[in-house]
């Protein structure tokens, strides 16, 4: 088993930080890991992502050129990885920060109003959890629990009192998927 | 310990602490930073030394100094600074004094960019700095790696007094993996009948330099350590082997470019292609007699590297022409992806390959009219 992820927006989004919390849950739950960042000098207010490769054996390259899962919380992430994706790959998109559908139907594109379920929540920071949530329900190795428990084992103490948002960001964004993709189906 | 995520830098990093690192002088650059930053906080921390030098050459000579006292120490920087590090390097090896160096490799020559490349393999490897010495060089390919190496860096510094240097591109730097960090080590100051280190009035004075004035002398020095660097050779060699049993193909890669080999390589193999993966850890002393062993039972080599070939020539050495090397690399800090090897893979399994035509050439005519 090898899963690839991408998680791509703007800077400020949490961004790598979402692509750290689905490493900690795979590696919580046994499996070989690997999060990397881009680096470049773009990262200061434009665009950055983040790939997060999941296996059961020792991963090779930590980048992936045609990934089945990504994440995009904004339109021009949107715009540069619908092409690049694995047929038959998931692409949760933060649908609050796009203006158009899908390009493509050898996808599953899940649309989630990620910003307007974070402040529902009453808090705009969650919208990363709530994509994180989203993308879950196409990623069965790392499960809604197993996430929620990597969230508690290694956030820090000062940020523990924010968990049970947290837990409903997550909760949120995977119902939103699991319900379009019952449709889809 | 239980494994947690690190990334590679901060790794490095907390590796070289827990190994007994008792100084530590660098000046930042990317993608290297994290480095220097995580140890400005954990060295004073612990009551050891930590100096944001003026800059490289600052660092290098620190390190030079505080080497000579006996002590665990290091240096960290990245292509461009550890091209001015240059000049001390080789004073630090002609005073025979243990050293670590860590070299975060970017995109170049110059000013290049800021991301991942192996393209200072010659300049590690094969000196750098001016004179006769051949330093250690490991390259890991992994985050744990990375942390197991820096424990070894420092005893095989010691145990040669030799520089170690740990290569590694932005990736490795860069990213997280889980790790399992080793115990922290107490400082146990060995008694070094070679360090400066106060003599308190007790013992003849000692003198470290790399002053040779007589060229008899200094040829002495030459051959004294060359003969240090046959043992090295003889006894530090280290690779990690994958699929090579039945391989009639073989790639050859360091660092990131063998760990994206390997991706290839488990490709290649779902298809029924025999392909196998030779990952130098050492590229300092090179693993030349495995490659000389696999060249009697194997079809042909791939040498893939991020850069123009680098070791290549160092596998060509082993090869000896035996059998074909082909090449395949990227530059500049591009970072291959599998299925550039896999299409090299294939285009081996298909067409004759010939060892009349060096590899670099081939390739250039490759990249340059596809």
């Amino acid at each position: 088993m090898q899963k690839e992820i991408i998680i791509s927006g703007f800077g400020g989004q949490g961004v790598l930080f979402a692509g750290q919390v689905i490493a900690y849950a795979a590696m919580d739950s046994g499996k070989e890991v690997t999060w990397i960042p881009s680096y470049g000098p773009e990262m200061r207010g434009g665009t950055a992502n983040c790939t997060v490769v999941i296996a059961d054996h020792e991963i090779g390259s930590p980048l992936v050129k045609n990934p089945p899962l990504v994440i995009a919380l904004n339109l021009p992430s949107f715009d540069k990885y619908e092409p690049m994706m694995q047929t038959g790959g998931t692409l949760v998109v933060n649908q609050s920060m796009v203006d158009r559908g899908a390009k493509r139907d050898d996808i599953n594109v899940v649309f989630v109003s990620a910003n307007e379920i974070a402040e529902q929540i009453g808090d705009k920071k969650l919208t990363n959890m709530v994509t994180v949530g989203a993308l879950l329900a196409a990623l069965p190795e790392v499960t809604l629990e197993t996430l929620e428990g990597a969230l508690k084992a290694h956030l820090p103490a000062r940020h523990q009192h924010l968990l049970p948002k947290n837990y409903e960001a997550l909760r949120r964004g995977f119902e939103s998927a699991k319900e379009q993709m019952a449709v889809a189906v | 310990m239980p494994k947690e995520l690190w990334k590679g830098n901060e790794a490095i990093a907390e590796a070289s602490v827990r190994a007994g690192l008792e100084a530590y002088f660098g000046y930042p650059i990317t993608p290297q930073t994290e480095v220097l930053e995580y140890l400005s906080r954990r060295m004073p921390e612990l009551g050891r030394a930590f100096v944001q030098a003026e800059s490289e050459l600052g660092a290098i000579n620190m390190v030079y100094g505080a080497a000579c006292t006996g002590v665990r120490v290091m240096s960290s920087s990245s292509s461009p600074g550890m091209s001015l590090m240059m000049e001390g390097v080789s004073y630090i090896a002609g005073t025979e004094v243990p050293a670590v160096l860590v070299n975060v490799m970017r995109g170049g020559p110059g000013l290049g960019n800021i991301a991942p490349a192996q393209a200072d393999y010659n300049q590690a490897v094969h000196g750098g700095g001016h004179g006769d010495y051949q330093p250690i060089v490991l390259a890991p390919a992994s985050v744990q790696e990375a942390i197991d190496l820096m424990g070894l860096s420092f005893d095989l510094a010691e145990k040669y007094r030799s520089i170690c240097m740990v290569i590694l591109d932005g990736c490795v730097g860069q990213m997280m993996e889980p790790a399992q960090m080793p115990e922290m080590k107490p400082i146990k100051r060995a008694n070094w009948d070679w360090a400066t280190d106060g003599k308190m009035g007790k013992r003849e004075r000692r003198i470290l330099s790399s002053i040779y004035l007589d060229p008899i002398e200094e040829e002495k020095m030459n051959l004294r350590v060359l003969k240090r660097w046959k043992t090295i050779e003889a006894n530090e060699v280290r690779y990690k082997e994958y699929f090579l049993d039945d391989a009639e193909f073989v790639i050859i890669g360091f660092g990131t470019a063998g760990r994206v080999a390997l991706s290839a390589v488990r490709e290649a193999r779902a298809e029924g292609i025999k392909v196998g993966l030779l990952r130098p850890i050492t590229v300092s002393p090179f693993p030349f007699e495995v490659i000389d062993q696999l060249t009697a039972r194997v079809d042909a080599f791939l040498v893939t590297e991020m850069n123009s070939g680098q070791m290549l020539e160092d596998v060509r050495l082993a090869v000896k022409g035996r059998v074909p090397v082909e090449f395949y690399g990227r530059m500049g800090g591009v970072v291959p992806f599998p299925d550039e090897i896999l299409n090299e893979i294939h285009r081996m399994a298909k067409v004759k390959l010939s060892v009349d035509i060096h590899p670099r050439d081939a390739w250039l005519e490759r990249m340059t009219h596809a």
